[in-house]
Parts: C-alpha cells; structure tokens; sequence
C-alpha cells in the first residue's frame, strides 16, 4: 500500500514537472521579449516606434517606424478574415448538414489535409502561380503585395475555420433542429434560424483563431508580399509585422536586431489580445451549451 | 516500475555525459550566403583530403559571419564585403580568398541587353522609371533587391553608389528567389552574384563588358566584389582550423575555386 502511494506521488511530480516546462516555456519567451524588446523602444521613443511611417533600418540615419508593418499586418488580416470567412463558414454548414455521407469524407479529409500542408508550400505556389497571375490579371507591373498575401492568408486559415465551426454545429443537439423542422420550417431555414444561432460562440471563436492564424504567419506572405516597407495598399509591395522580424533578423545587429525584438514584442501583444478573445468566446461558448 | 524509472534516469544521465566528450577535428565557418557555392566546394575537398575532419558552414550573412568569429562562435568568417574600418578596429583581419561579380539580370524576354553603370543606378534610385528610357518596350521597370544587411544588396549599392536611395519593388531574402522572381516577371531587374546565375535569367553586359571569370579578374567588369575570410588578429587558429586556411588560400584549390563559380584571385 505504501510502495503503491509512493509510485503515485512520483507520477504526480512527474506530471507536475512536465506541466511546468510548459509554464516555464511561456514565461521565459514573455520574459526575454520584454527584456530585449524594451530597450530599443525606449531609444527610438515610444510614439516614434509605434507611429513612424518609415522603416530603413541600415540606412546612414537609421528610421525605425513600425507603423507600416502594424497597419499591413491589420489590413491583410481583416483581408483575408473577409475572404475566408465566407467560403470557411459555408464548407463548415455544408459539411455538417448538407452534405451526404460520402462528400462528407472526402471534403473533411480535404480540410484536413489543407491543413497539413506546410506554410513554405503556400508561399511557393503563391510565388510562382498567383503573383504572376495577379500581374496579368490586373496588367500591373508586378503582382507581388499585399492582395497576394490576402489570398494566401484567407486559403491558409480555411481549415482552422471549417474545422472549429464545424464541432460547434454538430454540437448543436439533434431536438432543437427536429423541432423547427417540425415546425413546417424549411431545412435550409431551420441551418440558418437555428443550428447557426446555436453555435454562434463556436463559429465566433474559430473567427478568432482565424485572425490569430493569420496575423502570425511569416514564411508564406514573405514570398508573395514583396517585402518592402510601404504603406498598405492593395497592389503595393508591402511587409507585415512577422516578416519585418523574420527578413531582417539573419543579418542584423545593434539597436536594428534590438529593434527588431521590438517588433517582435508588438506582434507578440497583438496576439495575447486575440488570445484573450478566444478564451472569452470559448469561455462563453461553454456557458450556452451547458 | 522504480525499476523502470532507474533505468531512464541512467541512460539520460549517460548521454549527457557522452556529449560532454571533446570535439576534434572539426573546422566551423558562418557568414555570407553568396559564398556558400564556393565554401561548400571548398570544403568538401578538404574533407576528401583529410578524413576524419569535419567541415560546417552557417549560411547566416557577412554581418553574422563577423559577428560569429568576435564572439568565437566559429573558426573562420565568410563576409562578401571587406571589413568595416570599425570591425578591423575590433581585432579582426581580412584575407581575401577569392573575387565575385555581380550580375545584373532581367528577364530572357527583355531585349535590353547591355547598360551603363550611371543608368543602373539612375534605374534603382527611381530616376529612371520605364523600360522606354533606356531602348526597351514601354512598361514600368520593376525593382527587384535584397534586404537590408545583406552581403550582395550592400555590395551592389556600394558600387553602383546607390546607397539608402534604392527604390525597391521586392526586397527578398535569397538570390534564389531573387533569380526566380526576375525569371517569372518580364518587366523585372535585379542583381545576384555571378556565381548562381542561371539560364532562366539574362545577365546584363555593363558597359559593353559582359560578366564572366575574365572580365572581373581583370577589373573590366565594374560590379565585383571581394569574398573574405574573417579572423581574429590576435588570436590562433586552430591546428585543424589553420590547416584548412592555408589549403583554401593556396593556389591548388584555384581550379575548385573558379568551378564554383567564382573568380580566384592565386
């Protein structure tokens, strides 16, 4: 009896050690990004940082204005949140109502494996089938920018869409639905009506993940954006908040690396915000399906 | 089940400790990606010469590559630019290994073929702005660069006196993609090092002077740049790590040199 209390309590510190790498984990990131991000802001100047609008960061007289990258990193997520969204909730309805079983599977798995595929692999096909495509599309010199990163940005946060809002509509109980349909409600009126409603806090959060998704991402939209530090527009060559850090960081040094760790600092802020979202709609979510 | 647990805990402890064993024979370089072609070839005959050696390189970038060798992180820096007045003053020396172009390239299409260095630079600092200016079809010239810190972007606007005025379309972060963006795009110009250029682009002769091996040897290419090997003054080099130096600076491995792509200057 006591060998066996023992080899339990070692299990729990096992556990319990275990867990707090992953606290650990967390803490130190936050710690070294504060600690390194600081230092760079309160040189340039708080107001100077956030709300300059030009970036040279190796120029003679170095400019460190992030105010580009912050405004790219808005627009071309709400961008591609535009386009996703949409075609993202309407899969997940699909999915879960319409389609019969065999479509089910194959679209599901398809969902998945979009999922799957790695983010340099989106980055390569945009570069070499959508910004040329753009280009003549729209007969514009070069088609690389912030439209480009759009598309890329909206297919690639596709499944975390279809995928949360999909639990959250086949969560919804079998009885609400039977009753409208009952009712004399038509079923596409009764998905709209009632399994949407129903699941609102489910398909708001994966909206959430959606954004988060994409205002992270660096390696797909530093192939198709073009990477230079303008101001948003849509067929101008622009650079996010991720791809300022990751195209600079190899080759930097001094306050620009430091400055650099700023950035890295705001997007970092940026996500623990829609991070807190997220906990506040699922949190929600809970509350409505109990 | 304690048993188990022992068990565990001694093979973690026994491979943290074989890891402490003592590294010998290896030769690390980091820096310049524009030289990796030339490096790499380098060092794989190194290896082939003296088995048991082992050869690493770390694509970083010059300024990483110097940056590695201050803080003893590597034996050997790569930089494709010469050393900084300051970075010298820091105890570090330069022995140029080897010469490189940089080629200017548009795409196959463009029937531009040969340009001045005046109007290259009038083209990246926005002066000139259209492909009709200089003999070309009418259609705007789309700026494709490097980013900020890189070894080939400094070298180019070191030379062509563009510096911090470049009005760049595309700033990427590898001549790969560099290569492959000007080969997708008809209105495109960019610079990458001689050495990886292929066919899918056309390098630009400047001046009537086409780039090749010859004409950056004997100075009549103008966009040339040195590739450095980076080390610490004061400091030895490694018995290994000095033996790799003195291979890679002498006149045998001109031939390696020169089939990587590269200008030898020995």
């Amino acid at each position: 009896m006591k060998k066996r209390k023992l080899i339990e309590s070692i299990i729990h510190g096992i556990f319990l050690i275990l867990g707090l790498v992953t606290v650990g984990c967390v803490l130190l990131i936050t710690i070294y990004l504060v600690v390194s991000g600081l230092p760079a802001i309160k040189e340039i100047g708080l107001f100077n940082f956030l709300f300059g609008k030009e970036w040279a960061s190796t120029a003679e007289n170095p400019k460190y204005g992030i105010l580009p990258f912050i405004l790219t990193s808005v627009y071309g997520t709400c961008g591609a949140i535009l386009l996703g969204v949409p075609i993202g909730f309407f899969t997940a309805i699909y999915i879960a109502k319409v389609a019969s079983k065999k479509i089910k599977t194959l679209v599901s798995g398809a969902v998945n494996l979009l999922a799957g595929i790695p983010s340099v692999v989106y980055g390569l096909v945009g570069m070499l089938v959508l910004v040329p495509g753009i280009r003549k599309l729209f007969n514009i010199p070069d088609g690389s920018g912030l439209l480009s990163a759009i598309i890329v940005l909206a297919v690639m946060i596709l499944p975390s869409i279809i995928k949360v809002s999909l639990t959250a509509l086949e969560a919804v109980p079998k009885e609400y639905e039977d009753g409208s349909l009952a009712l004399g409600a038509t079923a596409t009126e009764t998905y709209f009506h009632i399994s949407v409603p129903a699941a609102k806090s489910g398909i708001a959060a994966s909206i959430v993940l959606g954004v988060g998704r994409a205002i992270g991402e660096a390696m797909a939209v530093m192939m198709v954006s073009g990477n230079a530090p303008n101001m948003p527009s849509l067929f101008e060559s622009v650079r996010f908040l991720t791809t300022a850090v990751a195209s600079e960081m190899s080759y930097s040094n001094g306050l620009q690396r430091q400055a650099l760790f700023s950035i890295a600092l705001v997007l970092f802020l940026f996500i623990m915000l829609i991070n807190t979202i997220l906990n506040l709609f699922l949190k929600k979510n809970k509350e409505t399906t109990k | 089940m304690k048993k188990i647990i022992a068990f565990i805990i001694i093979i973690l402890s026994a491979s943290i400790l074989s890891g402490c064993g003592k590294t010998t024979g290896t030769v690390s370089t980091d820096g310049s990606t524009s030289m990796e072609k030339v490096i790499g070839a380098l060092g794989e005959a190194f290896e082939q010469a003296n088995t048991g050696i082992t050869f690493t390189y770390n694509p970083t970038g010059s300024s990483s590559g110097i940056t590695a060798v201050l803080d003893g992180r590597c034996d050997i820096g790569l930089s494709s630019r010469k050393l900084k007045d300051e970075e010298k003053a820091k105890g570090l020396t330069e022995t140029i290994l080897a010469l490189d172009g940089i080629a200017i390239i548009v795409n196959t299409s463009n029937t531009i073929s040969d340009l001045t260095l005046e109007i290259i630079a009038k083209i990246y600092t926005g002066e000139i702005t259209n492909w009709n200016s200089v003999g070309g079809s009418d259609s705007t010239i789309v700026l494709i660069g490097r980013e900020a810190g890189s070894g080939t972007r400094d070298g180019f606007e070191s030379i062509t006196n563009t510096k911090d005025k470049c009005n760049y379309r595309q700033e990427l972060t590898s001549t790969g993609d560099v290569i492959t963006t000007v080969s997708q795009n008809p209105n495109a110009i960019g610079y990458a090092s001689l050495a990886s250029i292929k066919d899918s682009v056309k390098a630009l002769k400047i001046g009537g002077v086409t780039p090749s091996e010859q004409t950056v040897k004997d100075g009549s290419y103008v966009i040339q740049r040195p590739f450095v090997l980076v080390t610490k003054t004061d400091v030895k080099l490694s018995n290994t790590a000095q033996k790799f130096f003195d291979y890679i600076t002498s006149s045998e491995v001109s031939e390696i040199i020169s089939k990587a792509g590269a200008v030898p200057i020995r």
